[in-house]
């Protein structure tokens, strides 16, 4: 069965191919129906594929699809590589996927161009799981760029709003300046160990000494590559804007799976990683600023999938953390809890918003539990999960993190635990703001409001479910039990780091961090609900360090200054003085001499035969002299 | 009798008659005259040992062709001197070039005396031998005439059309 | 029969040939009648046949006389032809004068 593993990308191909072919002659149930059901045939043979590798517990197999690139020394084979990363991922981007086309089929209901929309969803779940399949890094990387394309394709999906063209652009341009470092990772990887290949370059490599060179501009390059994709500091900027998009795409793409590619890519490499201790550092050090960074920002959003999206990168710092340490398992653990309840809290807030009649900033919410009571239960699930409550999905996977960082380095554990705080924080903040207190939108909109379908509570429900059981997965070592999860991924982490803390120590970082949450939790309550603070709503009431978060830290201001305006400036100046004021000047010019000229010399068309007849014989004379002269 | 004796005859009427046609003022002189021409130069065949060439030349030229030429100025009823002077400057200009092209002609053809006594091979030019060179070395050629005169013969019946719709 | 080049020198024919060639060149020059010129065309391909057939008697080779039949034939084919076009001038505007003839400017 494993080598039927190309089916798995074949069904989301297909479903594209018809979806788009027949495009608008499809009803918007049938193409929503088409979707969901390529992604899920997927989803089936995946579940079969990791039952079989869970029971035989087959080794790495490689399927040879064809001969792709074939130029001299080159050789470059469409292979798919089925081991036990690549099937989590499968089950990740498969499952969750399916789900969330099940919730755009009620999303996008009053939507002209659903055909469209679910035909790029096809085509990103395809290219998600070339991503993820490919044996080498030449596969991988054309998943990476094509999930890019769509996922530029559906942040712009409305694109007759400028703004949102914007936005897309933006995303498209900050990926492209990662993958430049990812292509030169793997031009690195080529001429270093003279294969792109996964198993040739990870056993090559295994020869070489820690701290490597080559290796460490190789995993540095990679790393850029990563930034991109996942968001990092300072390439995170497009993450928060992409929420342009319809909220379905900002689960899908922007939190779930296309965003967690770069951990992915990590994991992948973790051979490369673990032989290069500077690198780690760096990411490490990267994802804990961007952790932080991002988290204090989400304190002073009021746009709901905003705070979401900020979360969203703030929890990818995370996972470098843990990648920078050599946690290559419990990022991977994380990558698949994050999955599962930020989808969750993705989709409420969709829910919310269609609920909203559009409405997105939580300022003009409030109350909500009542009207939307299943969209409540799982959005407080959601909740609960991503702050870390036990025992919800979330505070597992976080728990881990912060143990085996604190091990790493008890520094860095203080600023985890101070993110995890402010985490707890925005969340509830949010939760507060959208579900309880009194409603503050318009009085239609209080008419309007409704829970929303079944096809997109079931998705709901389902995730919340996945995201309080999920964390039993991998239970902390205290409690003496199996990490399922970690035995499943032993055999793909080449040297595990040893990360361990005696129990006491582990059980107080536990017992710590839910103290932390449920106080926070109880603060919110009596800040946002009894005391009913509300978030300004005039910008001048806000004074100091709070202008500078509702700000965003000024960094798309800095940026727009340092690199888009001089840019900007340059590209006019070659404009209008290189283009028009010489080369424009030089091509006319020569066409309007030679004008010139050719207006003076048309005069001898005379159109008299005797004159040509004339100039003929002179010719002649002209010719047969010139010969006897030879 | 000078065996060259036909030769400076044939030549002085060739140039005559050639003269002729240039100069005459109605159109039907002028082809007479050219006629006469061809005629003399036909003659020329028969001193060169080119019997054949001297039939077809008469049948192709003297006898088709310039019926052709006759009938055209028929047709076009032109028998009169409808045509006006060139000016003398014009005239002087042509003659100088004329001259001109001529002695840059002999110039370059001469180094035809150094050629030596002609060649005693005789049968060449038999009608036998002919045939075969037309028909083995030159068949190609030989073919690909026959598509041209085709189409020629084609054109002038499309263009003798009177106006096509 | 021998041929007369045992007589005459070969120059003489090309000396021959060179003024019936110039004597057509000439009436093409000063002439105006498209007809009339058309005919010192015809006089100046028979000048050129003079010279391949004297040639082709100089060296005793065929493909001299072979040629002039593929002069002869071009020749027929192009009188046929522009023979057409000039009348077909002719009914159109009424006269053959070359001088007239010149639309074909700036």
């Amino acid at each position: 069965m494993i080598q039927l593993a190309w089916l798995i990308p074949l069904f989301p191909l297909l479903g594209f191919l018809v979806i788009g072919m027949l495009n608008k002659r499809l009803p918007v149930s049938l193409s929503g129906a088409i979707a969901s059901l390529s992604v899920f045939l997927s989803f089936v043979v995946s579940v079969i594929i990791f039952n079989e590798i869970h029971q035989v517990g087959s080794v790495p197999e490689r399927i040879l699809m064809f001969d792709w690139i074939n130029v001299g020394d080159l050789n470059i084979p469409f292979s798919f590589l089925i081991d036990r990363l690549s099937v989590i991922m499968l089950l990740v981007i498969t499952g969750v996927g399916f789900l969330i086309h099940v919730y755009s089929i009620g999303y996008m209901q009053h939507e002209q161009d659903h055909s469209r929309f679910f035909s790029y969803l096809n085509l990103f779940i395809f290219f998600m799981l070339l991503l993820v399949l490919g044996a080498n890094y030449i596969v991988m990387f054309a998943g990476w760029e094509g999930v890019g394309l769509c996922s530029y394709l559906l942040i712009g999906f409305w694109f007759k709003y400028t703004e949102y063209n914007n936005a897309a652009k933006k995303a498209f341009i900050m990926n492209r300046i990662g993958d430049l470092g990812f292509l030169l990772g793997i031009f690195l990887i080529y001429t270093t160990f003279g294969s792109v290949s996964y198993q040739e370059v990870f056993n090559a490599a295994k020869g070489f000494p820690d701290g490597d060179a080559a290796i460490t501009a190789i995993t540095l390059l990679l790393f850029v590559g990563a930034m991109g994709k996942s968001a990092q500091i300072p390439l995170y900027t497009w993450l928060p804007d992409a929420m342009a998009g319809p909220t379905p795409v900002s689960a899908l793409i922007h939190a779930a799976t296309m965003v967690t590619a770069g951990i992915y890519m990590v994991i992948r490499s973790n051979v490369l990683y673990t032989l290069a201790p500077y690198s780690s550092e760096i990411v490490a050090i990267v994802g804990l600023v961007t952790a932080v960074f991002a988290a204090t920002i989400g304190l002073k959003q009021n746009d709901i999938k905003k705070v979401l999206a900020y979360s969203t990168v703030s929890q990818l710092g995370y996972m470098f953390v843990a990648l920078g340490v050599g946690a290559y398992d419990t990022a991977l653990f994380h990558v698949v809890m994050h999955a599962f309840f930020k989808a969750l809290l993705f989709l409420g807030a969709g829910s919310v918003i269609h609920a909203m009649s559009g409405e997105q900033d939580i300022r003009y919410m409030g109350g909500l539990k009542k009207k939307l009571p299943i969209t409540h239960i799982t959005f407080l699930i959601g909740t609960l999960a991503i702050a870390g409550v036990f025992p919800f999905a979330g505070f597992f996977s976080k728990d881990e993190i912060l143990s085996k960082v604190y091990a790493f380095s008890p520094f860095m554990f203080v600023v985890l635990m101070f993110t995890s705080a402010l985490t707890a924080i925005y969340m509830f903040r949010l939760y507060w703001l959208t579900f309880y207190g009194s409603f503050r939108g318009t009085e239609q909109q209080r008419t309007h409001l409704h829970e929303s379908p079944s096809s997109m509570t079931m998705p709901l429900i389902i995730l919340a479910l996945l995201s309080t059981i999920g964390g039993f997965l991998g239970m902390p070592e205290v409690f003496h039990v199996p990490h399922y999860f970690s035995e499943f991924l032993s055999s793909i982490i080449y040297r595990k780091a040893e990360l361990t803390l005696p129990e006491s120590s582990e059980l107080m970082v536990m017992g710590g961090s839910l103290t932390m949450v449920v106080l926070i939790i109880i603060m919110t309550y009596n800040h946002y609900v009894k005391k009913a603070v509300m978030p300004e709503t005039n910008e001048g009431e806000l004074r100091g360090f709070q202008k500078v978060l509702s700000h965003k830290y000024y960094i798309d201001e800095i940026y727009s200054a340092l690199i888009t305006k001089p840019i900007d400036w340059l590209a006019s100046f070659s404009y209008k003085r290189i283009e028009l004021g010489v080369i424009d000047r030089i091509v006319n010019g020569s066409g309007y001499i030679l004008n010139g000229i050719s207006s003076l010399l048309r005069y001898v068309q005379t159109g008299s035969i005797g004159t040509y007849v004339f100039g003929m014989v002179i010719g002649i004379i002209l010719l047969v002299a010139l010969t006897m002269i030879h | 009798m000078e065996p060259s004796l036909p030769f400076y005859i044939l030549a002085t009427l060739s140039v005559f008659s050639a003269l002729m046609v240039v100069l005459s003022r109605k159109p039907v002189h002028s082809v007479l005259y050219l006629i006469f021409c061809f005629f003399t130069i036909g003659c020329h065949y028969l001193l060169l040992n080119a019997q054949f060439l001297f039939a077809v030349h008469i049948i192709v030229y003297t006898g088709a062709i310039m019926v052709l030429f006759l009938f055209s100025i028929m047709f076009i009823n032109m028998n009169k001197e409808s045509e006006p002077h060139k000016n003398t400057l014009i005239k002087i200009a042509a003659g100088v070039l004329a001259g001109l092209l001529f002695l840059v002609l002999l110039e370059a053809t001469k180094g035809a005396e150094t050629l030596g006594p002609p060649s005693p091979n005789e049968s060449y030019s038999t009608v036998a031998n002919l045939g075969k060179v037309l028909y083995g070395q030159y068949l190609l050629p030989f073919e690909i005439i026959s598509i041209m005169l085709l189409s020629a013969m084609v054109g002038a019946v499309m263009l003798g059309k009177k106006s096509v719709d | 029969m021998n041929n007369i080049l045992h007589v005459v020198p070969l120059s003489y024919y090309v000396a021959l040939s060179s003024l019936l060639f110039t004597i057509g060149v000439m009436g093409v020059l000063f002439r105006r009648n498209a007809i009339i010129i058309f005919m010192c065309i015809e006089l100046m391909l028979n000048a050129v046949n003079l010279l391949l057939t004297a040639f082709s008697a100089q060296h005793g080779d065929a493909s001299g006389q072979v040629m002039v039949f593929f002069i002869m034939a071009v020749a027929a084919a192009e009188v046929a032809v522009g023979l057409a076009i000039l009348v077909m001038i002719y009914n159109n505007i009424r006269t053959v004068d070359i001088n007239e003839l010149n639309k074909l400017k700036w």
